[in-house]
């Protein structure tokens, strides 16, 4: 039982194929085959969305998804926001609004906050409350998150 | 937590998820969004030998109005449903609920066939399916039969469904111009009803309880008291009678009952304006 299962990704704008168990989480395969560690374990019980990633735009757990499911799709990850030297918007309004303390939690953030801000452009600050509920941060109080999400709308394009 | 080793096959169609179950029989479990499924493997607690993914069967995917009645394919997921504008002219309260589930992460996978054939009596859904006495499509190698919500949900995460079948579509009344609530109570935003009580006013009184008991349940003591001329506050009062809730770490049996009294007024009052 187990064997292998053929998939392939474009992982950030780049092909991959690759022969998985079935039983490999995206996660994993992120980190472990694609070598990207940006992508964080957090709870691994699809509670605290450390391991948000963008699966065909819309963001997802990682950690509670098959990598055999995510064949055929593009994911993106941390890594694949900033083009070129510069910070993504969303990355550049956690800087400016100091919305992180340890920063184990903010690739995740930052990516539910790419698919919150895709599904509503100009939200109110419930909207992104709400929005950012699969996302926990143990350090900072969310305060600056959410107003690092307020002061990224309009701007993630 | 990584789960156990598994066989995995992808079903293009219904069909050929009809086809793999019978191939497979108890061994095989279907995967829809995984969102329930997958956390119970990793942690081990379910440990199937084969898993059949039908999440890409895109023909299970649709919210349709069929005159009477609604029909929601199965793997239609919970950010389909609450963002829908088929569900927002003609049930509302079915895209209310479907934004509780989870979060934005879950709703984005989540699909309302794998919440209803789960069959978790923590879920938001199949209270709500149970209010509104929707009905649910199975198709088997043996065709095809429909299933009344009241008689579908068996005992905690046991279904009507037949190991060989498959849920592909959820029919529910058109609920024009109901009065609505749902009041969930939980720890953290993302979380499971620790209790949650759900009343559908529309000429008589509809109240579905969620986590208080095997099953999603309806309060049938506040729909007689209500029907026989009781106040909201004194038919409340009937919201844990026939209800057998769990005690765990998040509440005592007998926290979830007090819970259930309060909720149910909560949700007939906000119902009612």
């Amino acid at each position: 039982m187990g064997g292998s299962v053929r998939i392939g990704t474009t992982v950030n704008g780049q092909a991959h194929e690759d022969e998985v168990e079935p039983r490999l989480l995206l996660v994993q395969y992120l980190r472990e085959v694609v070598g990207l560690t940006g992508t964080k374990i957090g709870c691994d019980t699809s509670s605290c969305g450390a391991c948000t990633v963008l699966v065909d735009g819309e963001s997802v757990k990682s950690c509670t998804m098959l990598a055999a499911q995510a064949d055929g799709s593009a994911v993106t990850t941390i890594e694949g926001l900033a083009q070129g030297e510069g910070l993504h918007p969303v990355q550049a309004a956690f800087h400016d609004q100091h919305a992180l303390q340890c920063g184990f939690c903010t690739a995740g953030m930052v990516m539910a906050t790419v698919s919150l801000l895709d599904e509503i452009p100009n939200p109110t600050e419930r909207d992104v409350r709400l929005g950012l509920e699969g996302n926990l941060c143990r350090c900072t109080g969310y305060h600056n998150i959410v107003q690092a999400v307020l002061a990224a709308a309009g701007t993630n394009g | 937590m990584i789960p156990a080793p598994f066989d995995y096959v992808r079903a293009a169609s219904a069909d050929e998820a009809i086809a793999a179950l019978a191939e497979h029989g108890d061994d095989a479990k279907l995967l829809a969004g995984g969102m329930s499924l997958l956390p119970l493997m990793k942690l081990r607690l379910a440990t199937p030998a084969v898993l059949v993914d039908v999440g890409r069967v895109r023909e299970l995917s649709y919210i349709r109005d069929a005159d009477d009645h609604l029909a929601v394919g199965a793997l239609t997921r919970h950010r389909d449903l609450e963002t829908s504008d088929v569900l927002a002219a003609h049930c509302a309260p079915l895209r209310m609920v479907a934004s509780e589930v989870g979060d934005n992460q879950v709703r984005h996978r989540g699909t309302i066939g794998g919440s209803v054939a789960h069959g978790d009596p923590a879920s938001d859904l199949p209270a709500l399916l149970l209010a509104l006495d929707a009905t649910f499509v199975v198709r088997g190698p043996g065709g095809e039969r429909t299933i009344a919500a009241a008689d579908f949900f068996h005992g905690f995460l046991e279904t009507a469904l037949e190991p060989d079948e498959l849920l592909t579509e959820i029919r529910v009344p058109k609920a024009r111009g109901t009065g609505f609530a749902y009041e969930k109570f939980q720890r953290r935003a993302q979380d499971w009803a620790i209790v949650g009580a759900m009343a559908v006013r529309n000429g008589d009184t509809r109240v579905a309880l969620v986590n208080m008991g095997g099953t999603p349940l309806r309060a049938l003591g506040v729909e007689e008291a209500l029907a026989g001329g009781a106040s909201v506050e004194q038919a409340a009062e009937h919201a844990a009678e026939g209800t057998e809730p769990p005690g765990d770490i998040n509440a005592t049996a007998e926290y979830r009952e007090h819970l259930a009294r309060v909720l149910v007024r909560r949700a007939l009052e906000a119902a009612s304006a």
